[in-house]
């Protein structure tokens, strides 16, 4: 820009500066006024750039995306489609009307989990897992759920950004070009690549590349999440960086060691799912697994566990070095924070097992803790056996973390900086000023999926492919490899890092398709053609290698209190949102949190005894410092906690996020955290400050009031009874005023596991995107309108330190004699002949009495106009919607319809094919994302039918089955396996709630 | 007939007279006509009508943005997905009990001192039930789609579903509303001819003319008119019993705890006399004071309504007592804890307020000085219609916000809307009591004059 335009600029800058002083807009800097400013201009002078740039999608550009898509689809997603042309011949195989999947690979902390992606014309529309995948074996997470809405993301960033204004990518090339230029000239200093952890083979191949090609590239690794936490750790236990691959499918007696197994980590859906059938009990003969837990706060894993203790985070060393010595026959130290009798019996436990025991180490848990845990699988024979060990998948040959850049550059060493798809302005630890060691780098590169903290901070910004739009390779916890194949072509233009490493090499023209291609070159067409067919590359697993032995710190009994006491600190990235990445998605702000069921924003957890001696109370707030460090958040009391241990999680509180995650109230557990202790910290300040935060929750009540909600007993008890789920039940009343319904075809039915429940939400998430339905908002949601058909109520029940956490997946129960039936005025709530309870949105006036007469409040009404299915303001997200869903209006009833547009396709299927439905052949979307396969689906006229086999067993009964509902979905009692040795504490008597 | 038996009033100064000193038909006329026809107005008049004018201006706004933005506006959600519209609507629909009940049922029961009540608690009753109709609309999701409930042939094949308590309900409140609009019209056909004759005025000759119906009194007109009218009495008198029952099976009808009781018709039908005479009493005492009709409307008819009222106000703080007991009886402990709810939980003050209003209040109008105090009446009548709807509104709410899964439980909370809503509708219904006392007459004028032609005939014919 030259001068004189320059200083129009600054004179327009002031001018709307006044403007913006008059109108009471506000502004954060000259910078952003002179944005809005250059935006003003490139309106005037660019139009169509301008567009591209503007806040939302016009129909217009929707429908060249959309034709942009089509072409793309009919070209086998081959992303190379140069022309938009309608069909003039109808491609093989694309039936319009009829979705397509394709094997793909999501990312989680960079980890590949395997998934397969339905795709309606070129659309995106639904996330399934990869059944060949071993992270998948068929199951999604919530995160996974939501990759659908995050590309479809109206304010991701849409076009490279030079000092904040829009530019073409050929000017980012060109910028490269020259930083290569001067660099072969000699002139430069370094140049710094930041990156997170990666198990992308060719990102790796690409990094080392660089690294050979230019000399004066140093590699950093920033790791918010702590995805190389375990490999540190095991390295620094036994010296040589490995990761424990356990196989819970193979062990009887599991612990825990601070490890939520089940929520946590890149393995979890393969975990808990061979955890889960470890526990399928269903005649009084099956065998069932037992897990403790040690663990420093409440987790899903520990939710899950038959015995769970509570302590400190910096106590859980202690127990397991106790347990070691225990296991080793030897006596435990005095003072540990569980009772030594508890430790006794674990450790007899565990040496019973053998070799079929296995022992986890947090993540996040000191290498103490994994040298414990190392020497327990080792002592016990489960080495080899129950766990193997693998070199990290991760692993990268960096010249150091976000610490040394930051260290390094300001110090002046780089003219550059690369900052790819990572945050660090905002994830960094507090101690770390980014901003301005970015600042002290003449130029900052920074990609990304939106124009988040850290790309205010750059000189260029490059918009990222969503990993729908990529191509990559990733490799899963075990080591498998598997392709990243993208569904559509980038929406808004965005890059994968490979082209910008690339570019950064000098190869300014392959695609990432061709770059991926190079990896596996190994492969001939044939066999890459298949693996892209799978989603996985075979025979791509690590190959166990024997773990040396562990070197055993000593760590002492309790551990000392902190100089000054106070509060100890646990950090813990948010279950949905991760790190803040997924933020902006409004599904995951509004999914209930596993166990404390919040909704948009995040609360500071402590113990029910804490926040009584703090005088605090759910929703009040608190200021928490440490290290010198402030921040405020909102309490909320969690059973299970222990005492004096704050849980905060990350993730929340972001500033530049997106319109959607600025609607959340959270707080920035971040600006608490410090490189050294960026999972636990001691002696932190509590101090009540009086005031009352927005804490928005989907639960109100915790516990069973006595009734017969979630039956659960004893492993014990059932072998004793096999009816002691009916336990003092009375005989439901079975007398009707109207004439029973026939089934002359299907009699569609479902059983829910509440065993193998753990409670995750994926299945919550799943039925959001399978049924499109509407996200409220944080406000709407306090006011208890929020609109998911299916819930997870979790329980508690028990002593608020040590509670039995229950949780029920509540679908619609399609009652046979539904309440809700007769009490509606015009019909719109019916019985069909395969014995769903149907709602007819056309028909609903919404009268509501079916909501206020159904005794399971399973129905979900929209009070407002929730989604707007109007084209000109539904935004790019219209295209994500599944086609074969109706939309609701304002003012209508809904509910869950065991996703009665899949059984309409498989009958379809069936009909044209001219024989029955078959068993499996519907697969509801919970179910279907469901990890632990809890919910089973089926035709309950088919005697051969897995659901009518589950409704077989002792433990199905019916939920408030005294009130003659007669629910075609019913449970399955919740089965634990304590120890018999261990006395019960109120827990389990074997009756139930 | 109770006061032939006892014919001079003043004789019994323990039983005040229906009418107070010696009134025939013309001076009667004169005076009730006169409340119609005369041309300027009080300035109170007008100052209290552009009160209740701004208040039926909040009603339309607050229905305008009800039906625009959608019921998530007022203080609904799920579980509690009623609210303030259906608790609102049964309050209305029981202040319309009074005017069937007096004007029909005392009608065949010959009490006569109805007489100089009736008129206007019939008018009463039809702007109750004009508000209580409006309400299960505004309640609606899609409100516009209303008339989805009526048995209209339609080519989308949509017919209502008999089982619904809704449809019967709809078909109450309508049979209610045309019976009452039907009992009211033929009540005043007489005194439309008065207002007719006595209109100085060719609009308002007009006007009455048309609305009289060709009404010339002859003893023909008279005998027509007395059959019909006592059988649209007869017609009228179950539905006193009936609406309310049917609105109450509403509840009943459904599973919820607190709501499935078979003790609600006869509780509601109690707790609907209950706040309509409350209500009369309400207004009663500032028209007759404003318009000088003590010696019509006198202490006797209060001291009357009184009466009724302790009648059903003791039936009414029964079926509290009875609710209670059988929650705990039953040994349901869905019952019980919602009951415990009721009385301890969130809405735990409003259950409070209603039982010092309906039942604790009530218990002064045992005291003859009680019932005989306008002062102390009006308070009384005042609280117990807070209380009724305080009583409406627990009921629906406290239910479903503690209903079978715990894990479902919540409680409600009230916007403007509800206020906006309820409060606009209450000065709308003033109003048009107001604008009804404006344009026709307030008090019967040929049954008055009836009445006071039987007094004197009476009287004559004992000295």
């Amino acid at each position: 820009m030259s001068a004189t335009a320059d200083r129009s600029a600054r004179r327009a800058a002031l001018a709307a500066l006044g403007q913006a002083g008059r109108d009471g807009r506000p502004w954060r800097s000259l910078d952003e006024l002179d944005a809005d400013t250059a935006a003003r201009a490139v309106e005037t002078a660019f139009p169509a750039l301008a567009d591209r740039a503007g806040a939302t999608l016009d129909r217009r550009t929707l429908l060249k995306l959309m034709g942009a898509s089509l072409a793309m689809a009919g070209l086998t997603a081959c992303g190379e489609a140069e022309q938009i042309v309608p069909y003039v011949r109808q491609p093989e195989n694309v039936v319009p009307g009829r979705p397509r999947f394709f094997a793909t690979t999501l990312p989680s902390d960079g980890y590949g989990i395997g998934a397969l992606v339905e795709s309606h014309e070129g659309r995106p529309t639904k996330v399934e897992g990869n059944p060949d995948h071993p992270a998948s074996r068929g199951a999604t997470d919530a995160v996974m759920q939501a990759a659908v809405l995050a590309l479809f993301d109206p304010e991701r960033s849409r076009t490279p950004l030079h000092q904040g204004r829009p530019a073409g990518y050929a000017a980012f090339l060109a910028a490269v070009a020259d930083l290569r230029r001067q660099r072969a000239a000699g002139t430069r200093r370094g140049l710094a690549l930041i990156v997170e952890p990666t198990t992308s083979p060719t990102a790796k191949a690409q990094i080392a590349g660089l690294r050979q090609a230019l000399p004066g590239l140093r590699v950093f690794v920033h790791d918010p999440l702590g995805t190389s936490a375990p490999g540190a750790a095991l390295e620094a236990a036994s010296g040589r960086a490995l990761v424990p691959v356990p196989r819970l499918e193979r062990a009887s007696t599991l612990l825990s060691l601070d490890d939520d197994v089940l929520g946590e980590g890149p393995g979890r859906l393969a975990h808990a799912r061979a955890f889960a059938a470890g526990r399928r009990v269903r005649r009084p003969g099956d065998a069932m697994n037992r897990l403790y837990a040690v663990e420093s706060t409440p987790t899903i894993t520990g939710a899950a566990a038959d015995h769970r203790k509570a302590v400190p985070p910096d106590g859980v060393a202690a127990v397991a070095r106790g347990l070691l010595a225990l296991v080793d026959g030897g006596a435990a130290p005095d003072g540990l924070p569980v009772a030594p009798d508890w430790l006794a019996v674990l450790a007899d436990d565990l040496r019973q097992a053998g070799d079929r025991a296995l022992a986890m180490a947090g993540p996040h848990q000191t290498p103490a803790v994994h040298a414990a845990a190392l020497a327990l699988n080792a002592r016990l024979g489960a080495t080899g056996r129950t766990v193997a060990y693998i070199a990290p998948p991760d692993a990268l040959e960096a010249d150091g973390e976000l610490a040394d850049f930051c260290a390094a550059a300001e110090a002046g060493a780089f003219d550059a900086a690369f900052v790819l798809d990572t945050n660090p302005v905002h994830t960094a630890p507090a101690d770390l000023d980014v901003p301005a060691a970015l600042a002290a780098v003449d130029l900052v590169v920074h990609s990304g999926l939106h124009v988040d903290e850290t790309a205010r901070h750059a000189d260029w910004h490059v918009p990222a492919a969503h990993p729908l739009e990529s191509w990559s390779d990733l490799r899963a916890y075990d080591g498998t490899a598997s392709p990243v194949q993208p569904l559509i072509r980038p929406l808004f233009d965005g890059r994968t890092q490979h082209e910008i490493l690339a570019a950064l090499a000098g190869d300014f023209e392959s695609g990432p398709r061709a770059l991926v291609r190079a990896t596996w070159a190994d492969r001939d067409e044939p066999a890459w053609q298949a693996a892209l067919k799978a989603g996985v590359l075979p025979d791509t697993a690590a190959a166990a290698v024997a773990p040396p032995a562990a070197r055993l710190p000593d760590v002492g009994g309790r551990p000392a209190p902190a100089a000054g006491g106070g509060l100890t600190l646990r950090f813990r990235a948010d279950p949905f949102l991760r790190d803040g990445r997924n933020a902006n998605s409004a599904w995951l702000q509004e999914l209930p949190q596993p166990l404390t069921k919040l909704v948009w924003g995040n609360a500071a957890l402590l113990s029910p005894a804490t926040a009584a001696r703090l005088g605090v109370d759910n929703g009040q707030m608190i200021a928490i410092a440490e290290g010198g460090r402030r921040i405020e958040a909102p309490v909320w009391t969690t059973p299970g906690q222990p005492d004096e241990t704050v849980t905060l999680t990350l993730g929340h509180g972001r500033s530049h996020a997106g319109a959607v995650a600025a609607l959340a109230a959270g707080y920035d557990a971040f600006r608490l955290r410090r490189t050294a202790a960026p999972w636990m910290a001691r002696g932190a300040e509590v101090t009540p400050l009086g005031q009352t935060g927005r804490l928005i929750t989907t639960q109100h009540h915790q516990a069973m009031e006595d009734r017969d909600v979630v039956r659960h007993a004893t492993l014990a008890a059932f072998r004793d009874d096999p009816e002691v789920m009916h336990a003092g039940e009375p005989p439901p009343p079975d007398e009707s005023l109207y004439p029973e319904w026939e089934y002359p075809h299907q009699a569609w039915g479902m059983a829910i596991d509440q065993t193998a429940c753990i409670g995750c939400m994926a299945c919550v998430a799943a039925c959001q995107s399978e049924n499109t339905i509407a996200t409220v908002g944080p406000q709407e949601s306090a006011r208890g309108h929020e609109m998911h058909w299916l819930r997870i109520d979790r329980y508690y029940a028990g002593e608020p330190d040590d509670p039995l956490t229950l949780f029920q997946p509540v679908p619609c129960m399609h009652c046979e004699k539904a309440p809700c039936e007769p009490v509606c005025p015009v019909n719109a709530t019916v019985h069909t002949h395969d014995g769903l309870n149907a709602q007819v949105y056309n028909r609903c006036i919404g009268t509501r009495y079916c909501s206020q007469n159904c005794p399971y409040k399973v129905r979900r009404f929209n009070f407002l106009d929730y989604q707007p299915f109007d084209p000109g303001e539904a935004g790019p997200q219209q295209a994500m919607r599944n086609p074969d869903v109706s939309v609701r209006s304002r003012g209508v009833m809904e509910k869950c319809t065991y996703c009665v547009q899949r059984i309409s396709a498989a009958r379809i299927d069936a009909k044209i094919d001219e024989r029955e439905i078959a068993d499996g052949a519907v697969v509801t979307a919970c179910q279907q994302a469901c990890p632990t396969q809890a919910i089973t689906f089926g035709d309950l006229n088919d005697p051969q039918a897995a659901v009518v086999a589950e409704k077989d067993s002792p433990l199905d009964y019916a939920l408030l089955a005294h009130l003659n509902t007669r629910p075609r979905t019913t449970y399955l009692g919740r089965l634990r396996n304590p120890n018999p040795r261990l006395a019960e504490t109120g827990e389990g008597d074997g009756g139930h709630g | 007939m109770a006061e032939t038996a006892r014919p001079d009033g003043e004789r019994e100064p323990a039983r005040p007279p229906v009418m107070v000193g010696r009134h025939d038909l013309p001076e009667i006329s004169e005076r009730i006509g006169a409340i119609v026809l005369r041309g300027a107005l009080p300035r109170g008049f007008w100052l209290a009508f552009f009160g209740l004018f701004v208040l039926v201006l909040v009603f339309l706004y607050s229905i305008t943005y009800l039906v625009s933005v959608g019921v998530g506006a007022y203080g609904i959600n799920i579980p509690v997905a009623w609210g303030t519209m259906i608790s609102s609507f049964v309050w209305w629909i029981g202040i319309g009990h009074a005017g069937t009940l007096i004007s029909a049922v005392l009608l065949l029961l010959r009490q006569p001192w109805r007489a100089s009540i009736n008129r206007f608690a019939e008018a009463m009753t039809l702007f109750a039930v004009a508000m209580a109709g409006l309400y299960p609309i505004l309640h609606l999701g899609r409100p516009w789609y209303f008339y989805w409930l009526l048995p209209l042939p339609n080519t989308h094949m949509h017919w209502p579903q008999w089982r619904s308590p809704l449809v019967w309900d709809f078909a109450a409140i309508a049979t209610y509303g045309v019976v009452s609009l039907l009992f009211w019209y033929m009540g005043l056909l007489p005194d439309l001819a008065v207002l007719r004759d006595r209109a100085r005025s060719r609009g308002r000759q007009l006007l009455y003319g048309i609305l009289a119906l060709g009404w010339r009194g002859s003893a023909f007109h008279w005998a027509r008119f007395e059959s019909s009218y006592y059988m649209l009495a007869a017609l009228a008198a179950p539905l006193v019993v009936s609406v309310h029952s049917i609105v109450s099976i509403d509840f009943a009808y459904a599973m919820v705890p607190g709501y499935h009781s078979t003790i609600f018709p006869p509780y509601f039908v109690a707790g609907a006399l209950y706040s309509g005479f409350a209500m009369v009493v309400t207004i009663a005492i500032p028209l007759r004071r404003a318009f000088s009709v003590e010696d019509l409307i006198t202490v006797r008819h209060m001291d009357n309504a009184a009466k009724i009222m302790i009648a059903a106000g003791m039936i009414v703080t029964y079926g509290y007592v009875s609710e209670a007991f059988f929650a705990w009886y039953s040994g349901e402990s869905y019952e019980r804890r919602m009951m415990w709810s009721r009385v301890v939980g969130p809405y735990a003050w409003m259950f409070w307020a209603m039982i010092v209003c309906n039942a604790v209040v009530l218990q002064a109008l045992w005291w003859r000085r009680v019932r005989r105090s306008m002062p102390a009446l009006f308070v009384i009548a005042l609280a117990i219609n807070v209380g009724m709807w305080l009583e409406r509104y627990v009921i629906v709410v406290s239910g479903p916000s503690r209903g079978y899964l715990p894990a479902a439980w919540n409680d409600q909370s009230l916007t403007w809307l509800d206020f906006g809503i309820f409060f606009g509708s209450l000065g709308t219904f003033l109003a048009l009591v107001f604008l009804f006392v404006r344009v026709l007459p307030a008090i019967t004028i040929f049954e008055v004059g009836e009445l006071a032609h039987e007094r004197r005939q009476a009287q004559e014919g004992t000295r």
